[in-house]
């Protein structure tokens, strides 16, 4: 009980929207979970083909080399595919994470507010560019403009690397509303909780899918890009996801010592071991392709990607598994602390319902008047000695002025006016003001 | 009270920039996705039909732009009214999409079918090379049309309902929500504003690929387009005024504040003379096009497209403005605070039960502490301390520079509004009303800006007081 204190003492425990989740909240999180993987599926392909386009450009320029510069532009070709796609499949996750885990997400987005909406800029710049890069292979393909092109698609590049960051800064610290005190902007967030091998292990996945889907891209034709046969690229590219996926058994292992104990449960790792297993297998098959002859190259691709997808959502599961456990002291706090909240305000509401709108006294009434009128001196408006001087015995004439005021005085600001207050109320405050002004 | 408060002090707060980028959103997708979409289609099927070449290839550089800017600045502010209401708003956002999950959900999938589509239409459009392909090619193209025009439907859904929720504050339901008084009008409205704009935008954009004054190809687009242009515009008035006549009362009586800001009310009138300029020159435009299109330069172009976009802003502007206090009408102000709960507030004190702020309640020693923590809650979502749309520049202008009357500022608000029937009452106490007062003399003579949780962090009160 007193280290539940002592953990609350230091987490900011806010009060839920009161209004009902439109669908279970376990349902949500399903979605949520599924939804993100495909999301992240394409911003995979996105980060990791143009990573690799750039490579490919860069082994390209060299003369004899051509057929590496053909391979970039035919890969580039589907990155700019893939980025929409990413986008587009990113609003069904932004949609379930904002429901079920509204305080902690969008908390976590103000703490980071500025690079948070830089997201916006970065992400159309770099789709520009890699526009422009794609559309203009053929006219800067020579000379000193080639060096432009290259330039131009490896600042691309380099955005797409970094975007990633602000998008894991937030999902990171949504998991520890303990630490949030400490967080002074962006960079200080990138200090919470493991950041870095979480970006790791998400590069190294990019890497790892691009190529599988390399693999399958330039298989479905019999010369894809000029100077390969498939059989080539596929190895190729069985090569670079293998190698991907061997430097994940260290990167793994480095996310998983590095994560705050605060969300390390039994259920983590029993997803997660096996998981790793089952990439452990991917991995000697990978191998096993990339060694063996050409004969063998267009068997058993399907399996790989059915491996993959499983390895994928083990680890998508792995994670649920960490958030949930995360912020469960702070979800029960939550709980209570709306309930207990919405509950002292129904009941105030029911206390106060029959004395609720008790009718206004014309001096409570007058209290707006009262902002910018005194009795003897000027306010924002004229006093009301002037004012009682000007409608003596004219009620009806303060009733229709404050109903549409007009521009009397020129060294005064407009008068607001007061219609939806009602002629009635207007009235019993002329009556009110008349009497009472100083004479 | 709940989120920490990401804040802008130079940018009113930082609720203009939603408005910016929904406001390039919307310019962005009425004219190029929801106008010129169908516009491109006819294209493209007139050029089938009648065998002319020229107009097909033109159809598709319009939609090389068309695909490029849709795909990354179309698609990203899309994705930034998302980004920059979760910090600016996020009970709003929140609580709007507990009651829209279906509609934004349908959006979404609508969202990504057109996404896919306007790929799938501009990358097969040289290859469709066949009769046959060509025609399928074309089904895209309608395909593609409806389904972007379904987008904004639902989109305008959400919309009207902020301004007028309809029946939904007794039910709480979502077909309520969509079916809100204000939908048909508005949708009506923004259909005929694309299609006319859109019109435009491919006009405009022919000029450059076409050469010579009497090209046949710029001549049957101008023919084409001006009768489009006209016509839309006569639709386009006439659902400005079916939706004007639906907005309700007590937002039309703000109405004069929301299209300019109040020291402007009294222009509002020429507001409207020049809302009449922009409808006269699109006419103009529309009318030169069908009756004389040599006569019509380039540049002439640029005047309309100006003045649609200087409408549609004005227009977007005074939904928001006119929207004032609300979020969701009647139940949630623009503050975070639900109507339900001001009473409540009132007796027991908004630091009470706030989260992110140094002190719960209010003491000689924290008074301007807690007061800043006070602005920060009830008034940052919509005014600064120093900066756009500041107080201090707002009570100047009321008490003039240095006679600030302290007990006038606290009967200002306690009623302000009813003062300024656009801002939600004031939802604390008494101590809370002197400390936003101390804070607000401090401020006048600091001139200190007040930072948000982007840049300073959060604090929590020391304890916990349920
Ligand atoms: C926001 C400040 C403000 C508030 C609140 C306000 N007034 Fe005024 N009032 C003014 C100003 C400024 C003028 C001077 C306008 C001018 O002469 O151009 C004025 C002038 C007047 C006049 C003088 C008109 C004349 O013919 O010279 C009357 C009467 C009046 N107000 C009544 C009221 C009443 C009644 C209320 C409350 C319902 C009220 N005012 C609330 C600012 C205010
Ligand atoms: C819903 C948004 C909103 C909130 C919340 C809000 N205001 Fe305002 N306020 C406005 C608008 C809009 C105006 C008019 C701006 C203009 O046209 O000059 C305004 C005007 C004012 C004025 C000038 C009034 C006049 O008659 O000239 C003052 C003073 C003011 N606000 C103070 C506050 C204070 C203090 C708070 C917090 C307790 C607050 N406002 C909260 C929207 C808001």
């Amino acid at each position: 009980m007193n280290l539940l204190l002592t953990t609350l003492a230091e987490m900011p425990v806010p009060r839920d929207l009161p209004l009902p989740l439109p669908l279970p909240a376990t349902l949500l999180k399903v979605l949520l979970v599924l939804f993100f993987l495909v999301h992240i599926l394409f911003v995979n392909l996105t980060v990791g083909a143009s990573l690799l386009v750039t490579i490919f450009e860069f082994m390209g320029r060299k003369p004899g080399r051509e057929r590496y510069d053909d391979l970039a532009l035919a890969f580039a070709k589907t990155v700019t595919v893939n980025k929409s796609l990413a986008v587009v499949m990113g609003i069904g996750p932004l949609l379930c994470i904002n429901l079920v885990y509204t305080l902690q997400w969008y908390g976590a987005n103000a703490l980071t507010g500025h690079a948070w909406l830089l997201i916006i800029p970065l992400v159309t710049t770099a789709f520009l560019l890699t526009y422009l890069h794609k559309y203009q292979w053929e006219s800067w393909r020579h000379g000193r403009r080639k060096i432009l092109h290259l330039a131009t698609g490896a600042a691309a590049t380099l955005l797409f690397l970094c975007i990633p960051f602000i998008f894991l800064a937030n999902a990171n610290l949504m998991l520890f509303p303990g630490e949030w005190e400490k967080v002074i902007g962006f960079f200080s967030a990138l200090q919470v909780g493991n950041v870095l091998p979480r970006y790791l292990h998400f590069l190294l996945a990019s890497v790892a899918l691009s190529s599988l889907f390399g693999a399958w891209w330039f298989w479905r034709e019999d010369a894809p890009v000029p100077g390969f046969t498939r059989e080539q690229l596929r190895r190729t590219f069985y090569g670079v996801a293998a190698a991907a996926t061997a430097c994940q058994f260290l990167a793994g292992p480095l996310l998983l010592l590095t994560l705050p104990g605060i969300g390390i449960t039994g259920r983590l790792y029993a997803i997660i071991i096996p998981s790793a297993a089952l990439g452990l297998l991917t991995l000697l098959l990978l191998l096993k392709k990339w060694h063996g002859p050409d004969s063998e190259l267009g068997r058993e691709h399907g399996l790989i990607w059915i491996l993959f997808s499983v390895v994928v959502l083990g680890m998508g599961s792995g994670r649920h598994a960490y958030r949930e456990a995360a912020l469960a002291t702070q979800t029960a706090a939550i709980a209570e602390r709306s309930a207990a909240y919405e509950k002292a305000l129904a009941d105030f509401n029911e206390s106060h319902h029959e004395q609720a709108i008790p009718t206004e006294s014309p001096e409570q009434l007058f209290a707006t008047c009262g902002a910018c009128h005194a009795p003897d001196h000027r306010l924002v408006g004229p006093p009301l000695q002037e004012i009682a001087r000007i409608y003596a015995n004219n009620p009806a004439g303060i009733v229709a002025w404050a109903k549409a005021p007009g521009k009397k005085r020129p060294d005064y600001p407009q008068m607001p006016p007061f219609a939806h207050l009602g002629d009635d109320k207007l009235r019993l405050i002329a009556d009110y003001l008349l009497a009472t002004a100083p004479k | 009270m709940d989120f920490p408060s990401y804040y802008l002090d130079h940018l009113a707060g930082g609720r203009l920039i939603i408005g910016i980028i929904a406001c390039i959103h919307v310019l962005i997708n009425h004219p190029l996705a929801v106008g010129a979409y169908p516009l491109l289609t006819y294209m493209e099927w007139w050029a089938h039909r009648h065998g002319r070449k020229d107009l097909d290839e033109l159809a598709r550089k319009i939609t090389f732009v068309v695909f490029i800017v849709t795909t990354t600045a179309g698609a990203m502010t899309g994705v930034g009214i998302w980004l920059s209401t979760s910090v600016f708003a996020p009970f709003g956002i929140g609580s709007l999409l507990r009651v829209f999950f279906f509609g934004w959900f349908a959006e979404w999938l609508v969202f990504i079918s057109e996404v896919v589509l306007i790929m799938a239409w501009f990358l097969t459009w040289k290859k469709a090379d066949t009769p046959e392909k060509k025609r399928k090619h074309i089904r895209l193209g309608i395909i593609l049309s409806v389904m972007s025009w379904l987008t904004m439907a639902l989109i305008v859904a959400v919309l009207g309902f902020m301004m007028s929720p309809g029946d939904w504050n007794q039910t709480r339901a979502f077909v309520d929500a969509m079916t809100a008084p204000l939908y048909l009008p508005q949708l009506a409205f923004r259909t005929a504003f694309a299609l006319m704009t859109g019109a435009l935008f491919v006009w405009f954009a022919t000029f450059f690929f076409t050469k010579g004054k009497d090209n046949p190809t710029r001549t049957w687009v101008v023919a084409r387009l001006s009768h489009v242009t006209m016509t839309s515009l006569i639709f386009l008035l006439m659902f400005g005024i079916w939706y004007w006549l639906r907005i309700p009362q007590e937002m039309k009586a703000n109405s004069a504040v929301a299209l300019l800001s109040q020291d402007f009310a009294q222009w509002h009138s020429k507001f409207l003379t020049l809302l009449g300029w922009t409808a006269g020159v699109f006419c103009v435009i529309a009318l030169g096009g069908m009756t004389a299109p040599r006569l019509i330069p380039r540049w002439a172009l640029l005047i309309p497209t100006f003045l649609g976009i200087w409408l549609l802003s004005h227009f977007e502007r005074a939904r928001e403005f006119m929207r004032k206090p609300w979020v969701i009408g009647n139940y949630l102000y623009s503050n975070g605070i639900r109507k339900d709960e001001v009473a409540f507030l009132q007796h027991e004190g908004i630091l009470k039960y706030a989260t992110y702020v140094k002190y719960r309640t209010v003491t000689s020693d924290n008074k301007i502490e807690a007061g800043r923590d006070v602005f920060m809650l009830a008034c940052s979502r919509c005014h600064s301390t120093t900066g756009l749309n500041g107080v201090v520049e707002k009570f100047t202008r009321m008490y003039g520079p240095d006679e600030w009357n302290a007990a006038a500022m606290k009967g200002f608000l306690g009623s302000m509004h009813q003062t300024s029937t656009f801002m939600p009452p004031f939802p604390g106490n008494d101590a809370e009303k002197d400390a936003l007062v101390a804070f607000l003399l401090e401020t006048r003579t600091t001139r200190t800006p007040v930072s948000g949780a982007q840049s300073e962090g959060i604090s929590l009160p020391e304890t916990l007081t349920r």
